[in-house]
Order: C-alpha cells, then sequence, then structure tokens
C-alpha cells in the first residue's frame, strides 16, 4: 500500500472555508492537515483520515442538502401545507443499514493498518524512552549504539521563554540531545516513567505511546526519509508539561555511525570524571548547570521553590544541615511528591556537584564540596 | 423567574407558600426549583466560560501573558469539571423539573423535599470547586479526568475537587431517582410509554445512566482520597497497584457521562423541530429505541479514550467497532429530524435556528468522533486540539445549543411574556459564528500536533490560536445578550397565550402562560 499522499483534499476546503470567512489568504502559516508523513504507516494514517473525510463531508452534504432544499422549499412563508405523514418502516431499516455496511467498509482497511502498526517484532534498534517531570531520558538497549544513554531537555533559552529575546522557528520544539537513529531501520520504542504519566508524541513518524510509571508499553517506527521530526509530551504531566518536547534526528547510516562512536566516547570521559578529586569552584560552576537543567522548574533560580508546592532550598534545613541527608534526599527523592530519586537519572559527579551548588548558593554558605565518590558511596 | 400569576386564584388559595428567600430555600415546588436549577446553571456557566476566557487569553499568542503554569492547570481543570457538573447538567435537570410534570400531566416531582435537597447541594460542591482556587497550592491542576499519579502528587485543592465530586454524585443520583419515578409512576392516565413525550423519553434513559455511573466516578474518587491520603496503592505501581485501573474506572462513567449531557438535548430537539415544522415528529418509535441504543452503547466504548494508554490490539479493535456502531443510531436521529423537517411548514423563529444549529454542529461533531474512532488515525489526534475541538462540537453545541433552544421555546411558558424575536436571531447567529471561529480552527491546530492542556506553545500554531481566542471573546460577550434578552422577557414584553407556538404539541401548552404555581392538580386524561 504505497498510495501518495493526495495534497488537494477536503479539510483543504474545508479549511480554505474558514480562510475565506476570516478573509484572509492561506499562507504556508496555515498548517491545514497533518505534518508531512515520515513513515508508511503515517502515510497510511493520512490516506485514512482524507478518506473518511471525504466520506464523512459526502453524507454531510447528502444530509444538509435535504435539509436545506425543506429549509428553502417547505417554509411557510413559501405557501408550504405540512404533510402528515410520520413513520416509515421501510426508510428506518435503509438507513440503518446503509451506515452499517458504510462502517464495514471503513473498519477493514483501519484494522489492517492497525494491525501493522501494532507489530513491533524484529526491530533493528530498542530505544528506552523514560519521562520525567519534566525531560526524556533515552536508552538505547538493543541493536547499534547499544548502552548509549543520556537525558533530552529543553533547550530553548529562557529569554526566549519569557518574551525578552525574539522567539526562533522552533521555539519550544528544540532540545539539547536528539534522540538520533539511523533512515530506513526499524526502531522500537519501549517507553515508561519515571514519576506521573507522559505520551512520547512524534506526529510525523505517526506514534504516540503514554509513558507508565511502572509499566512497560512499545511503539515502533521505520523512518523512511532523514529530517528531523519534533513532538512534544502529549499527556498533562504538571507544571512542564508544555515544556518538554522531543527531537527525534533520522540519519545516513554512516552518520549514525559516528555518532555512536561519539556517544561512546563522551561516556568514558564521564566515567572518568568520577574517579576524580574535585575542586570547590568547579564543583559549584558545574553544579550551576545540573541544577538550572534539572531542579529550577520546581525549586526556582533563587532557590525560594513556590510556596507550600515546591519548598525553598535557600535556607532549608537540608541544604544547610548534614551533607548525608541532602545526599539522601536527591539520590533517592521522596516518594510520593514531585520530588523525583535523581539518582538513577544523574551521574555521580552531577549529583555531587548539583549538592555542593546548593549548599553554597543563595544565603547558603557551608563551603562544603561533595565529591562523586561520597556520592557513589550512598548508592546502593 | 416566574412569580405569582394573575388570574389563578384558585391555586392561590391552596398554597400558602412563604416569600422572599425561605420560599427559595424550602421550596419543593417543581417550578421553583426547575428555576433555581436553571439560574445555577447559567452562573456556572458564566464562571466556566470566564475560566475559558483567561485560557484564550493566554493562548492569544506564545508566550506566557497572564497566568503561571500551573495556574493553568488549575483553570483549564476546573473549567472541564463545571461546565460539565455545574453548567450542562444542572441546566437539564432544571428544563426536566420545569417541564417533565408539566408534560406528562403530574401535579409536581414524585419527591418534593428529595428535589430541594438535590439542588441545594449543588452550592456546597460549586464552592468547594471554585474556592480551591485560593488554597495554599491551589486547584488540582490534573485536567478533568483526574489521572493519577498527578493527582497524587497535588496539594489540598484535589481533595476538595474529590469531596465536590462526592456532593455532586449524590445531588445528580437523587436528581435521577426523582425523574425516574416521576415519569414511571405519574404519568397523566392513559399516557403509555410510547405516548410519551421525547423530553420525558430521553430523560428516563439519561437518569438510569447516571444511577448507573456516577457511583462509579465515586468510588474511583475515593480510591483516589485513600491513595493520598491512607496509604493505599490502587493506582500506583510501586505498591502493586496500576494507574491505568483508575482510567478505565473513570471512562466507564467518563464515556455514558457524555451521553448524560447529550440526550436530553436530543429530546429537546425532537420537540422543537416538529414544532417549527408544524408536522409531527417523523419515527417517533425509532427515536426512543435509538436513544435506547445509544445509552446501551454507551457502556461499550469507554476504551477509546485509552487507546494511547497502552492496551492490547483486540482491546483495540473491539473498541473501535463498538465506537463506530454508535454512529448508526445517532445517525437514525439526525435522518428522522431531517425527515420531519421535510415537506412541513417551516418558520425560523430562535428556537428552530437553535434546533437547526444543533443538528448542524453536533453532526460534525460526530463526523469528527467517527475520525477518533478509528485507532490508527486517533493515535496521530489524540491529546490534540483535534479532540477538543471534537468534544466541544458535542457539548458545547450539542448541549448549549439545545439548551438555548429550550429556553426559547419554553420562556413564554415560563413567564408569560414573549421575548424578542429580533433579538434571540441576533444571539443565535452571534453564537454560531463566533463558535465556529473559536472551534472549527482547533481541527487544524489538533491535526498538526497541537497537544492539548499547554499554556504555551510553537509558533507555527500561533495564527490559528489567534483566531479561536477572538472567537471565543465574541462568544462569551454574546451570552450578555442572553441574559439581557432573558430578564426582558420575565420583566414584560408582549403577553404570551397558553400555547404561542401553532405547531407545537404537548400537554405543557395546554395550562396558561406563565404556568401557574400549581398546575395539573386533576390529572388529564389521555386518549
Ligand atoms: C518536579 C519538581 C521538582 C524537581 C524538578 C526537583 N525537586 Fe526537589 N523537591 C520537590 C518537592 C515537591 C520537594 C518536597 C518534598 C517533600 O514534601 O518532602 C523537594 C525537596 C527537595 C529537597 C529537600 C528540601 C527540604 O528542605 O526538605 C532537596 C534538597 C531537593 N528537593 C533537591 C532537589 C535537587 C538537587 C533537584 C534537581 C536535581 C530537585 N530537587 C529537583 C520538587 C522537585
Ligand atoms: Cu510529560
Amino acid at each position: 500500500m504505497t498510495r501518495q499522499v493526495r495534497s488537494v483534499s477536503v479539510p483543504h476546503l474545508a479549511g480554505l472555508w474558514a480562510l475565506a470567512l476570516l478573509s484572509k489568504a492561506a499562507d504556508a502559516a496555515y498548517a491545514l492537515n497533518f505534518q508531512e508523513p515520515a513513515t508508511l504507516i503515517a502515510k497510511e494514517i493520512y490516506n485514512l483520515n482524507m478518506w473518511m473525510m471525504e466520506i464523512c463531508v459526502t453524507i454531510f452534504i447528502l444530509v444538509f442538502g435535504v435539509m436545506l432544499y425543506s429549509i428553502i422549499r417547505h417554509r411557510k412563508s413559501a405557501g408550504g401545507k405540512p404533510a402528515l405523514f410520520h413513520e416509515n418502516t421501510k426508510i428506518e431499516i435503509l438507513w440503518t443499514v446503509i451506515p452499517i455496511a458504510i462502517l464495514i467498509a471503513v473498519a477493514w482497511p483501519v484494522t489492517k493498518t492497525l494491525l501493522a502498526m501494532r507489530d513491533s517484532s524484529n526491530a533493528d534498534i530498542t530505544i528506552k524512552v523514560t519521562g520525567y517531570q519534566w525531560k526524556w531520558g533515552y536508552d538505547y538497549l538493543k541493536g547499534e549504539g547499544a548502552g548509549i544513554k543520556f537525558m533530552s531537555i529543553l533547550a530553548t533559552p529562557q529569554a526566549q521563554l519569557d518574551g525578552k529575546a525574539p522567539r526562533e522557528e522552533n521555539y519550544l520544539l528544540q532540545v539539547d540531545n536528539h534522540m538520533v537513529v539511523p533512515v530506513n531501520k526499524k526502531v522500537r520504542i519501549l517507553t515508561t516513567s519515571n514519576d506521573v504519566i507522559h505520551s512520547w508524541y512524534v506526529p510525523a513518524l505517526a506514534i504516540q505511546q503514554d509513558a507508565m510509571p511502572g509499566f512497560i508499553r512499545d511503539a515502533w517506527f521505520r523512518a523512511d526519509r532523514e529530517g528531523i521530526f519534533r513532538g512534544q509530551c502529549a499527556q498533562l504531566c504538571g507544571k512542564g508539561h508544555g515544556y518538554m518536547p522531543i527531537v527525534v534526528e533520522v540519519v545516513p547510516e554512516e552518520k549514525y555511525a559516528a555518532w555512536v562512536a561519539e556517544q561512546r566516547k563522551k561516556m568514558a570521559t564521564g566515567a572518568e570524571d568520577q574517579n576524580k578529586v574535585w575542586q570547590l569552584a568547579e564543583l559549584i560552576q558545574h553544579g550551576e548547570a545540573v541544577y538550572t537543567k534539572n531542579c529550577v522548574a520546581c525549586h526556582q533560580a533563587d532557590g525560594k521553590g513556590i510556596p507550600s508546592v515546591f519548598p525553598a532550598l535557600d535556607g532549608s534545613k537540608i541544604a544547610t544541615g548534614a551533607k548525608i541527608g541532602h545526599i539522601k534526599t536527591v539520590l533517592s527523592g521522596r516518594p510520593g511528591t514531585a520530588m523525583a530519586a535523581f539518582g538513577p537519572q544523574l551521574s555521580d559527579t552531577d549529583i555531587a556537584a548539583v549538592i555542593t551548588y546548593e549548599r553554597n548558593a543563595w544565603s547558603n554558605k557551608s563551603g562544603d564540596a561533595i565529591q562523586p565518590s561520597e556520592v557513589k558511596a550512598e548508592r546502593r | 423567574m416566574q412569580k405569582s400569576a394573575n388570574g389563578q386564584a384558585q391555586t392561590e388559595a391552596h398554597g400558602h407558600r412563604p416569600e422572599g428567600l425561605r420560599r427559595w430555600l424550602t421550596t419543593t415546588n417543581h417550578k421553583d426549583i426547575g428555576t433555581l436549577y436553571l439560574w445555577f446553571s447559567f452562573t456556572m456557566f458564566i464562571v466556566g466560560g470566564i475560566m475559558a476566557l483567561i485560557i484564550r487569553a493566554e493562548l492569544f499568542q506564545p508566550g506566557l501573558q497572564l497566568i503561571e503554569p500551573e495556574r493553568y492547570n488549575q483553570i483549564v481543570t476546573l473549567h472541564g469539571l463545571i461546565m460539565v457538573f455545574g453548567a450542562i447538567m444542572p441546566a437539564f435537570v432544571g428544563f426536566a423539573n420545569w417541564m417533565i410534570p408539566l408534560q406528562i400531566g403530574a401535579s409536581d416531582m414524585a419527591f418534593g423535599r428529595l428535589n430541594n435537597w438535590s439542588f441545594w447541594l449543588l452550592i456546597p460542591a460549586s464552592l468547594l470547586l471554585v474556592t480551591s482556587l485560593f488554597v495554599p497550592g491551589g486547584a488540582a491542576g490534573v485536567g478533568w479526568t483526574l489521572y493519577p499519579p498527578l493527582s497524587i502528587q497535588m496539594g489540598m485543592g484535589m481533595d476538595l475537587a474529590i469531596f465536590s465530586v462526592h456532593i455532586l454524585g449524590i445531588s445528580s443520583i437523587l436528581g435521577s431517582i426523582n425523574i425516574i419515578t416521576t415519569v414511571l409512576n405519574l404519568r397523566a392516565p392513559g399516557m403509555t410509554m410510547l405516548k410519551m413525550p421525547m423530553f420525558a423519553w430521553t430523560w428516563l434513559i439519561t437518569a438510569f445512566l447516571i444511577i448507573a455511573v456516577m457511583p462509579v466516578f465515586a468510588g474511583a474518587v475515593t480510591m483516589l482520597l485513600t491513595d493520598r491520603h491512607f496509604g493505599t496503592s490502587f493506582f500506583s505501581a510501586a505498591g502493586g497497584g496500576d494507574p491505568v485501573l483508575y482510567q478505565h474506572v473513570f471512562w466507564f462513567f467518563g464515556h455514558p457521562e457524555v451521553y448524560i449531557v447529550i440526550l436530553p438535548g436530543f429530546g429537546i430537539i425532537s420537540h422543537v423541530i416538529p414544532a417549527f415544522s408544524r408536522k409531527p415528529l417523523f419515527g417517533y418509535t425509532s427515536m426512543v429505541y435509538a436513544t435506547a441504543s445509544i445509552a446501551i452503547l454507551s457502556f461499550f466504548v469507554w476504551g477509546h479514550h485509552m487507546f494511547t494508554s497502552g492496551m492490547p490490539v483486540a482491546g483495540q479493535i473491539f473498541y473501535m467497532y463498538a465506537t463506530m456502531l454508535i454512529a448508526v443510531p445517532t445517525g437514525v436521529k439526525v435522518f428522522n429530524w431531517t425527515a420531519t423537517m421535510w415537506r412541513g411548514a417551516l418558520t425560523f423563529e430562535t428556537p428552530m435556528l437553535f434546533a437547526i444549529g444543533f443538528i448542524f454542529l453536533f453532526v460534525m461533531g460526530g463526523f469528527s468522533g467517527l475520525v477518533l474512532a478509528m485507532t490508527a488515525v486517533d493515535v496521530q489526534m489524540h491529546n490534540t486540539y483535534y479532540v477538543v475541538a471534537h468534544f466541544h462540537y458535542t457539548m458545547v453545541a450539542g448541549a448549549l445549543f439545545s439548551a438555548f433552544a429550550a429556553v426559547y421555546y419554553w420562556l413564554p411558558k415560563w413567564t408569560g411574556h414573549m421575548y424578542s424575536e429580533m433579538l434571540g436571531k441576533v444571539h443565535f447567529w452571534l453564537t454560531m459564528i463566533f463558535f465556529n471561529m473559536t472551534f472549527f480552527v482547533q481541527h487544524f491546530l489538533g491535526l498538526a500536533g497541537m497537544p492539548r492542556r499547554i499554556p504555551d506553545y510553537a509558533l507555527q500554531f500561533a495564527d490559528f490560536n489567534a483566531i479561536s481566542s477572538i472567537g471565543a471573546f465574541g462568544l462569551g460577550l454574546s451570552q450578555l445578550l442572553f441574559l439581557y434578552i432573558v430578564i426582558t422577557c420575565i420583566k414584560g414584553g408582549p403577553k404570551a397565550e397558553a400555547k404561542p407556538w401553532d405547531g407545537a404539541e404537548g400537554l405543557e401548552w395546554e395550562v396558561a402562560s406563565p404556568a401557574p404555581y400549581h398546575t395539573w392538580e386533576t390529572q388529564p386524561v389521555i386518549k
């Protein structure tokens, strides 16, 4: 089934109606249909939707054509005398049976696409996607690149969010680390979540799969062209719901191999960092970066939190008390609250740095430098 | 709304009722209680509408203009809960109170005090919801579906929402018991079930739906409450529970709920269309069967709200087919209405305009529903603005337009005056145009992939959002005209006859306008 995506279509017409209504010229800023599909399944879905729209519009025109005729010809002012008929079993049966027949005709192709969509067997690459409040984690589990893991966080600068800088083309749809995959390979996605329900939604790849805490769901795609495909979390997940975009970068195979090699190298240097002893200033500097990415959404840049929702860290008992309590809080979080366990998300270096930062920022002036080894000792 | 009517000496002698506030607090009269319900509903419609305007103002352009994201989520949640439970459902209970006894020739509802109680419960329930905005941590910011685990994370605003749902549930269950008993037991002699007015029929079926599903919702939120405070783990995987369980239980309630808000509307339309076509309803019996089929099918389709939650493909196929099947009885209804108009003698007073507007918009909502029913396609549209557009076409257009049709249709009966036909028509056209301006463009936003419930959005969505926001403000402001029309009609206007619409049928038109405080004390006999 490789029907081409048809370009002039019914929603376009309906859209034109809306546009004409508003006497605005149709320009490129008005997307009137699905994003351009990047997989075979996405194309099938595109065509199914078109086809269904055509059926609906036809029925719509028939029904309202009849009604409009009545409205014009059978109005009282046109001298209409009411007829007296008020039932007809034959016609009732007819207009029950015909819709059923239409529905059966529609159900068959949708079912075929659905079955194909759900068959995630024989994947070339398997990636586990974990939703966090409010970022995505990617773990390459199987296939080329297995072992790579990283976090992917909104990269739109704060100034643009605040409207203090002009907004770029991909405002709110940019992340620091793209999920990179090779073109024409079957990629299986396993979704799960660390806290609340999120949903991994990339329209051009025709995937929307909820990420359920404690459970694993799956979906797959095989991108048939290179490109960067953007999506967003689709399930309300708290205040940062609008700020956890997804960026999938589909590249040729050679480029993918190079990316894998580069990631491996990065991870190796990261492992070395864990063993070295850091200076206080270095830790604070790195810690501020970690804090800005991972903690600022709740505890705020000034460390004051949001009263009665997210506690202040500036002057907090934990951040000014014993180191061990602070390390434990960050490593294991507070179950049942929005404070997640960062142990599984961040490296020992990152955790050591962010704790050091919190203990030395704002009015907290402990002078403590926490080393990665201290964090490691608390992990079990 | 209606005070004592002139020329009703025989009935005034019978009931000496308290005046002023005490009259409204203690009343057991179905007309008083109907009036209370309708004003309450309108008030909540304004409250929920203001929340909608805050949402649309925030979304007018990219960036955060008005409110912080957590506030945004709270407003979205309350807008949904208030509109469904505070505005739409009470409006139809109000119509039922006013009209069912009149239509079936009963002197009042079966249980007067219960009726009073089910209304007054709404006040604390709605206060809990609205005041939750002001408690520490604010209201629940989780969407009207209240999905855990997010709802477990919330502050005390969530507990207030849970208690509010409990109270609202009790209120609507009591109301339903009353309606069922009234319809089944108090009909005029000779009015067999298949001679009953469609409005009574649709409400009878709706009331059974309410009794079947409101307790389920109450159970679900109670489990949320114990998960939050008493260490249970119904919905937490870490404790052996499952967040998807909540979704199943919620939508087992939630899907029939959407028919709860629409079926009474179907009943109203089935009165208005024949009245202004001057021709009996086409296919009365098939309308009754279609309503019942919709109600029964509505228990088997809840899974279509969960196509992306992860369910076996066999489950997806089952829910897809079952959902598509609902289109059949719904289609039958639309065809019957069209056939009723065919070769009638049509006039287009405001109730008729709203009824035709209802059919037009509801069919559009039905079609987008069919698109969403196709699981494979739904995956692309779930949780996007396409869904937002879809359910506003069914619920706003469906419930609100039928409610407006009902108000204009029965206002002469309630007040004894005719409303201004010209202003009514202006109200219709403004509502129709701005409604489409607000929601039609949201289909495109959804197709392009804009998720719902986000306070800020990518630039490619900017133009349609601006259009939608302008439409929303127009839609909101147009409703002030409605308020003006209703108030002037209460205060005065041309005198309405007992039967102001020459094509209208039914017992309600045999009592004077305004309807006396007590009606049908001797029941009419139907031949
Ligand atoms: C999703 C919101 C959120 C994020 C992101 C978050 N926290 Fe928290 N944090 C909380 C909440 C809520 C609490 C309070 C938990 C409780 O009620 O015990 C908390 C508590 C804490 C505490 C204890 C404060 C005290 O005085 O009890 C520390 C320390 C802390 N967080 C550090 C961090 C660090 C470090 C990060 C980033 C790596 C972070 N948090 C990210 C929500 C968050
Ligand atoms: Cu999310």
